[in-house]
């Protein structure tokens, strides 16, 4: 429809909110060819120009909306502008466009921020994961029944209990001649990744099964270094496990904790409507999860290639730990620019 | 806000949202049809991507095969090195389909995924503000546990394994029909993330009446009107009943035209617009409208013809 605002058609328009109208009607017409052409997805087309001037005709229409409701009855201009209106503000206030400007100021500063501000929540994680452990090798040292009630057969491979020294060392130190490493890393990620996924959606059932889940994973650790331990190989044990386990076991606490985070949001809202008190915890925890999902990428590739490629405890030890200490600084020590961004 | 505006906000799916500049919207809650119309699309179409690239990706590893064959002996380790490539890419195509498919769609400035677009809805932030990454982030990982966790543990179990199997249904089931138990249609990943999902809207700017009918050939504006109304007959009508009559105009549907016609001359008592009925209705609407307006300007509204004002 093109409708060319003349002076005669002012004159004509018999009554002063059909002049309201067409007087404001080429911006609206602006706003809408805009609007249209984003919702097409063809942002190419549109010129700077338009682009710039989005929020402030946005504003105008806005406006309009709001002078039309008190003035004018003519319902027909009023419904068009509500949809204008509503189709303007997904677009205004739809996601960012960027995904890198979304991921600069994520890793600039929003991830490590997210995640102090869940520092209870990784508190309780943690020392549930702790508790995990030590059931785990307490359940399995008065009886070595459990082990495999925790560890199904055919993942236990040769670490069964009564196995002799010799073999578990094997299962530590030989893994160089492995072919397909990079195989078993995608894998490990993409498994993982889903582990950790799990942890956090189960946070939506006030996060109980998200601390079994956590238990249960934990237990079986504690269970392997039952095992080793009683070969007096548990310091190597421990090395095999740091090279990814102190990125992918950190990522799992995130994880953990990000669903505890939205389980204690749930089940004691506070002082906010509990929708409210839900959705700002889903916000805080989806940020920290976007970060586990990198963790754990880390993580594969260290399992993978790293822990294949360093066959001695020493070396295994010095790049865990460096991976531990490097995660602790950038979570709590590295402050980024995260007020900046939002 | 007017009357009729007012009238329209009694469905039960309509919602008013306050945008940050303070301006009250009404929006529309998409349909649980529609929703579910848009999962199986989207569903669909991640299978459809998924046999797809795995089918591309076997015939490549395939021509790989031959190609070795063909060079026997020259390259063992080129060619393990080829498949476990081609492995890995798998492994990842299937994660990123299962996880970022909803992400990438929702992020960007549509706001819907392709199945969302198709049934013409897309997601929102429930406050008003801005759609954050966060929020999509959020509402997309909690798909994990309602759909793409209990789906595969049903085609595992099979109806023959009881007990498993009915766990599995039932968890389904709980998160599925989750958005039948609250107002606004929210899935579990819509409290968690404070998003909800919308109707699209779309309408077309119709003329505006005066101007139309002066388009049409019968001006009223430069021989001035040919019907004039007294306050007394124009005072009988409110705003409910001249949208209403807005409604019969554009439509221009002549059995309508004249029903009305006869209902509005029978109440004032005017019978000189006979077989001129479109005219007539037209300036009886341009002068009740302007009576009405001029009312708001003062701060009076007269809702519909049982006010008193």
């Amino acid at each position: 429809m093109n409708i060319s605002i003349t002076p005669h058609a002012v004159e004509v328009a018999a009554l002063r909110s059909d002049r309201f109208r067409i007087e404001r009607e080429a911006d609206w017409q602006r706003l809408e060819t805009i609007v249209t052409r984003m919702e097409k997805g063809r942002l190419r087309g549109i010129s700077d120009d338009d682009l710039l001037a989005l929020p402030g005709l946005y504003r105008t229409v806005a406006s309009s909306l709001s002078i039309a409701r008190e003035t004018s009855l003519d319902a027909a201009t009023l419904a068009y502008l509500e949809a204008l209106v509503q189709r303007a503000w997904f677009v205004v206030y739809g996601p960012r466009s960027s995904l890198g400007e979304w991921l600069a100021g994520f890793l600039g500063g929003g991830w490590s921020a997210a995640v102090r501000a869940i520092w209870l929540d990784i508190v309780v994680a943690l020392g549930v994961m702790v508790a995990g452990v030590a059931v785990g090798w307490l359940l399995v040292s008065h009886d070595p029944g459990w082990y495999f009630s925790l560890m199904s057969r055919e993942m236990a491979g040769p670490r069964v209990p009564g196995a002799s020294a010799e073999v578990l060392r094997g299962t530590l130190f030989r893994d160089r001649q492995q072919s397909g490493m990079s195989v078993f890393a995608a894998q490990l990620f993409s498994n993982n990744a889903q582990v950790a996924i799990l942890a956090f959606a189960l946070g939506f059932a006030l996060g109980i099964p998200t601390l079994l889940l956590l238990i249960q994973n934990l237990a079986l650790l504690g269970a392997m270094g039952w095992l080793y331990h009683g070969a007096g190989l548990l310091t190597d044990f421990a090395a095999w496990i740091c090279v990814h386990g102190t990125t992918e076991l950190f990522a799992i606490l995130l994880a953990g904790a990000a669903g505890l985070h939205i389980g204690r949001a749930i089940a004691f809202p506070g002082t906010r409507p509990v929708l409210q008190a839900t959705a700002e915890a889903g916000r805080r925890a989806a940020a920290v999860m976007a970060g586990v999902v990198l963790m754990l990428v880390v993580a594969a590739m260290l399992e993978g290639f790293a822990r294949q490629l360093v066959d001695d405890t020493f070396g295994r030890f010095a790049i865990g730990g460096f991976m531990l200490l490097a995660w602790c600084a950038y979570f709590f020590a590295y402050r980024g620019n995260a007020g900046a961004r939002r | 806000m007017s009357a009729a505006a007012a009238i329209r906000h009694r469905t039960r799916k309509q919602r008013i949202l306050l945008t940050p500049e303070g301006i009250s919207l009404p929006v529309t809650v998409a349909g649980r049809g529609a929703r579910a119309g848009a999962l199986m699309l989207d569903l669909i179409f991640i299978a459809v991507l998924m046999i797809g690239s795995t089918l591309a990706l076997v015939s490549i590893a395939g021509g790989l095969g031959q190609f070795m064959r063909g060079a026997e002996g020259a390259g063992k380790g080129a060619g393990a090195q080829a498949f476990q490539f081609l492995v890995i890419v798998w492994i990842v195509i299937m994660f990123l389909f299962r996880n970022a498919y909803f992400l990438y769609f929702e992020l960007g400035p549509r706001g819907a995924t392709p199945g969302k677009r198709l049934t013409g809805i897309r997601i929102a932030a429930r406050d008003g503000g801005r759609l954050t990454a966060e929020m999509v982030i959020a509402r997309n990982l909690l798909r994990d546990i309602e759909l793409f966790l209990p789906i595969p543990l049903i085609m595992m179990a099979g109806a023959d394994n009881g007990m498993a199997w009915l766990a599995a249904t039932g968890w389904l089931a709980i998160f599925m029909l989750f958005p039948l138990f609250n107002r606004d249609g929210l899935r579990a990943g819509d409290v968690i993330a404070g998003s909800w999902v919308l109707e699209r809207p779309r309408r077309k700017l119709e003329a505006a009446m005066t101007l139309a009918r002066e388009e049409q050939g019968d001006a009223p504006g430069i021989a001035g009107p040919r019907y004039r109304f007294e306050d007394a007959e124009l005072a009988v009508y409110g705003e409910f009943e001249l949208q209403s009559l807005e409604r019969v105009l554009r439509e221009g549907r002549n059995e309508s035209i004249e029903t009305v016609y006869h209902t509005i001359a029978a109440k004032i008592g005017r019978s000189d617009g006979w077989g001129d009925e479109s005219r007539f209705l037209g300036e009886y609407y341009t002068q009740l409208r302007a009576r009405l307006e001029a009312g708001m300007r003062m701060g009076r509204r007269k809702a519909d013809k049982h006010s008193s004002r």
